[in-house]
């Protein structure tokens, strides 16, 4: 089977269109910022958050240039760069950012009342529990790398950008699950979303062992030492952003541990 | 989580160490063993399918306890609950134990990788197997040492 390539030579306009797109969303979160700002004087809106919203489209823009896409559609080792950074970098980053927070902040009353609603709903509540949300996440990993689809994908384009908006978005929702702050009626407990974690490393740890043993996807057209090199870089690489999740959990947990600010000395009767 | 300044929870300084000293144990056998000598594989050919499974359980085992050790230290210094002396011993038991544990579970028992791949594996076991006991013993050692001074304070107050 041949790998697919879009354009040997050189990049065309349409090569372009996912950074537009994600440049696009960057520049709504800003200009949703400075209305906020307007609007609230005084409260402004933090400027951790907007920077780190700003990385998070960076790493995006990164994965999505011509270069690295026409590499990882040709070379293992460059489709996982872009899986790690598309699927587990890159949320961490936008989700720290909080956009629904402030979309909430800025947006017509009537808009955040759905939004609002939305959240209500059992279907929002089911989909974002971190136990789904790691189904959908761990498990299109499974299913892409442990069956066929791997090649399928390398022989049509729109399964391409289908793997690359299914990774944004399963990362999102489960990075969102696990350290999100947009206020929503219903979070589960930090047990719990420590526990799927753990799983979510395990799992992640597992599967890239797994693939560099048995040289998952199986009969592709990559070679033997090229599938091990990317389940290493999915091994390590991998590793660190769930290290990373994992201090981003517990720093929410060591802030929730003390209601009273150090400065403050509590109330005694 | 126990309020009272002053006192120190014994029990949970020790837990919180231990985790640490499992994640720290964890992180130089992954780092000076793994990338810096390369003695260990990352996969080995002989490991089962079993073995690789509970090897990306312990894995994140480890990653968690490093993560939950340092932050619940953090946790009881912050409550003034810290009693740094039964930290430090927990600190080594959980080195001691969690290589030991590797020595003779993932590497005998699991088989998940061997230290070395040499004809004759026994003195690096043997070595690897002796320096965790020590380790665990000075934990104990400082340990007993701490409830003893313990006894004393509360004998004397």
């Amino acid at each position: 089977m041949q790998p697919h390539a879009h354009h040997p030579t050189g990049s065309s306009f349409f090569d372009w269109i996912p950074i537009l797109i994600v440049v696009g969303i960057a520049l709504v979160y800003v200009y949703a910022r400075l209305l906020n700002n307007k609007k609230s004087k005084g409260s402004n809106w933090s400027l951790g958050r907007s920077i780190s919203f700003l990385l998070g489209i960076s790493l995006l823009c990164i994965a999505l240039t011509p270069t690295i896409t026409t590499w990882g559609h040709a070379d293992l080792r460059g489709h996982m760069v872009q899986h790690l950074l598309i699927g587990m970098f890159a949320p961490i980053f936008l989700v720290l950012g909080a956009p629904i927070t402030l979309a909430l902040k800025v947006a017509p009353v009537k808009v955040a009342r759905t939004v609002t609603a939305i959240f209500k709903t059992p279907l929002f509540r089911i989909l974002s529990h971190p136990f789904i949300a790691l189904l959908l996440n761990m498990g299109g990993m499974y299913i892409l790398y442990l069956t066929p689809l791997y090649n399928q994908m390398l022989s049509k384009p729109y399964l391409h950008a289908v793997m690359h908006i299914h990774f944004l978005m399963a990362g999102y929702l489960f990075t969102w699950s696990i350290i999100g702050s947009d206020p929503v009626p219903y979070r589960s407990s930090f047990t719990t979303r420590k526990f799927i974690l753990f799983i979510s490393i395990a799992s992640h740890a597992f599967l890239s062992k797994f693939m560099y043993a048995y040289l998952y996807p199986q009969s592709s057209p990559h070679a033997a030492e090229q599938i091990q090199e990317a389940a290493k870089l999915m091994y390590y690489w991998g590793d660190l952003s769930e290290l990373l999740l994992t201090i981003l959990l517990f720093t929410s947990w060591y802030q929730s541990r003390h209601p009273f600010p150090a400065k403050l000395t509590p109330i005694t009767p | 989580m126990s309020f009272t300044t002053g006192n120190a929870d014994l029990k949970k300084s020790m837990q919180a160490a231990a985790l640490i000293g499992i994640g720290i144990m964890a992180g130089i056998d992954e780092i000076i063993f793994h990338q810096i000598l390369s003695w260990h594989h990352f996969y080995d050919h002989s490991t089962p399918e079993i073995g690789l499974l509970t090897d990306g359980i312990l894995h994140a085992a480890e990653l968690l306890a490093i993560v939950a050790g340092f932050f619940w230290l953090l946790d009881l210094r912050r409550s003034q609950s810290l009693s740094k002396p039964r930290a430090r011993a927990g600190f080594f038991i959980g080195l001691g134990g969690f290589q030991l544990f590797d020595g003779v579970v993932d590497h005998k028992v699991l088989r998940v990788h061997q230290i070395r791949y040499v004809d004759n594996l026994l003195p690096y076991d043997l070595t690897w197997n002796i320096a965790a006991l020590l380790l665990l013993l000075i934990g104990i050692y400082l340990w007993r040492r701490t409830v003893n001074q313990e006894r004393t304070q509360m004998a004397l107050s």
